[in-house]
């Protein structure tokens, strides 16, 4: 697959994300990462990969903000994110999309509901969404199971849903947690043709993986997580 | 979202109707926190049993208010002569004069002197029946009816028979009326106070239930910050969820209270005959709570609700900023 070339216009725009000498430790433990310095830039496409257990999902969760770093600075947008309030933090929330290794769809609410709800809490009208939705549902091949609840769907299924709920409000940043780890391998490229459309549409994508198969279909940068260090094989 | 997809991916090119295409059972705007839980019926059961107990006390206030106020007119409405024998004095006369100073006072409609025998009747339960009373000093009653309005003073007609009446007193029945008015205040003030100690016990118990509720649903909280949601919007929903239930008990347990009042209204109509029929009427009147009272046990179902959710959203809020 051809080297995607979006870096190129990066330059003059403040990074997506930008790490500098970021450490992270669980209570009094040793520090699962540490010095991690790196940036996203926009419109950029980059792999994580490691080894199982390397910190790829904790790296995630910090760009996410669910995880707070032990010392090193964190930016995201341009804005530094010590001390931000709740407000900002949702702003900055609104801006990303995230597929979890383990789906997180909400099991009350039908494939539909799920994939909608990044544009609910905006307190967007259903109408206003309902045929952008159902276009995703059916380019992500969950056409006829838009009314299913999550527990009736099949692993893979619910990996659509969880990239469909990721994509919908066309985020500037995604991350994605292993998001094809549950797909055979056509679906799986099908799904990182998504991403890279996403790409081509603007959004900086982050994808989590130790798939290399994956990573070989695509001439991207990848950020290389071993020992609590990070690499950065350009 | 219109995506660039590759010319093989057929599934890509939505239509663009592709809405009206949309399943009519579709559900699309399902509440974010799920309604039908175990605990969330559990508390739908306590709200209703609580303002079931709310609206019981609410409704025997009223009750006994309304009775209260009957008894109250009634009595306002009459004021009693009594005029004691005297010696050298003629009792008859006497009652003759009251009764005619009575009948001049203003604001008087109706005047009954009672008879000696009357009098003596009246006696009789205290010092028993086949007596004598003709040797003996009977006081004899002046019964003083006052016309419909506002109560008159009844001052003037008080000197009136001071001056003219040797031995004649005027009983307005002030006395018991307060009483009265006391009793029945008293009554209502305990029935607001149960009324307000059960809704503060429901809006403790959805606290509690909204912690649970929280805890329960942590995962759906989570999901809903990463997706974008205020804590505002996260608290909102649980707001929803809890009003609702609230809705849901309140209406069980003020439908449960009406029916119970209703049922004993019944039962006391159908003892009306009886000698304890007649007590329970005499307290409780028709034992019928009426418009007043049936809008008294709406509004509390409806204060229940509305705490249910109040208490849900500050506790979510409070939970959310503590979580920071």
């Amino acid at each position: 697959m051809k080297a995607l070339e979006n870096q190129d216009f990066a330059s003059t725009a403040a990074p997506v994300v930008r790490f500098e000498n970021v450490g992270v430790r669980y209570g009094l433990g040793p520090e699962v990462l540490h010095d991690l310095s790196f940036t996203v830039e926009p419109r950029s496409f980059q792999f994580l990969t490691g080894p199982s257990g390397a910190g790829k999902t904790t790296l995630l969760r910090l760009i996410l903000l669910s995880v707070k770093p032990t010392r090193g600075l964190v930016s995201l947008f341009g804005q530094e994110v010590a001390g931000i309030s709740k407000q900002a933090l949702t702003g900055l929330r609104r801006r990303m999309g995230v597929v979890f290794q383990d789906f997180r769809l909400l099991d009350h609410l039908t494939t539909y509901e799920n994939v909608a709800l990044p544009l609910r809490v905006q307190g967007k009208e259903e109408s206003a969404y309902r045929a952008e939705v159902v276009e995703l549902l059916r380019w992500v091949g969950l056409g006829e199971r838009m009314h299913v609840l999550p527990p009736v769907l099949s692993g893979g299924e619910k990996q659509r849903a969880a990239i469909a709920r990721a994509l919908i409000a066309r985020p500037d940043l995604l991350l994605a947690d292993e998001p094809t780890g549950n797909v055979d391998p056509p679906l799986a490229r099908r799904l990182l043709r998504l991403f890279i459309e996403m790409n081509r549409l603007g959004t900086s994508v982050v994808i989590a993986t130790h798939d290399f198969g994956l990573m070989d279909q695509v001439d991207a940068r990848r950020l290389v997580l071993g020992d609590g260090e990070l690499h950065i094989d350009a | 979202m219109t995506l660039h997809t590759p010319a093989s991916d057929t599934r890509g090119s939505a239509p663009a109707d592709a809405a009206e295409s949309l399943p009519a059972t579709l559900r699309r705007n399902a509440p974010l926190v799920p309604l039908d839980t175990a605990s969330g019926r559990a508390l739908v059961a306590v709200i209703a049993i609580l303002t079931f107990l709310a609206a019981l006390c609410a409704g025997a206030a009223e009750l006994v208010s309304a009775s209260s106020a009957q008894w109250r007119s009634s009595v306002a409405r009459e004021a009693t002569i009594q005029v004691r024998p005297r010696q050298g004095r003629d009792i008859e006369a006497d009652v003759a004069r009251a009764a005619a100073v009575a009948r001049a006072a203003p604001g008087v409609q109706e005047v009954r002197a009672t008879s000696h025998e009357e009098s003596a009747r009246l006696l009789e339960p205290w010092l028993g029946a086949g007596l004598d009373f003709g040797e003996l000093p009977v006081p004899r009653i002046v019964v003083v009816r006052l016309g419909e309005g506002p109560r008159p003073d009844l001052a003037p007609l008080r000197r009136a028979l001071a001056e003219g009446v040797p031995g004649a007193t005027l009983d307005d029945h002030a006395q018991w009326l307060a009483r009265l008015s006391t009793m029945a205040a008293t009554v209502v003030g305990v029935g607001v106070g149960l009324v307000v100690l059960v809704i503060a016990a429901a809006g403790l118990a959805v606290a509690f239930a909204t912690r649970g509720a929280m805890a329960g649903n942590r995962e759906v909280v989570e999901v809903l910050h990463f997706v974008g949601a205020e804590d505002d919007y996260i608290a909102r929903a649980f707001q929803r969820r809890f009003f609702q239930l609230g809705l849901v008990g309140g209406g069980i347990g003020g439908l449960a209270a009406l029916a119970a009042i209703g049922g004993a209204g019944a039962l006391a109509a159908a003892w009306r005959a009886s000698p304890a029929g007649d007590q329970i009427e005499a307290l409780f009147g028709a034992f019928a709570i009426g418009w007043r009272g049936i809008a008294i046990v709406v509004l509390i179902a409806l204060a229940v609700s509305a705490v249910a959710g109040a208490m849900s959203r500050i506790t979510v809020r409070q939970h959310l900023a503590a979580a920071g």
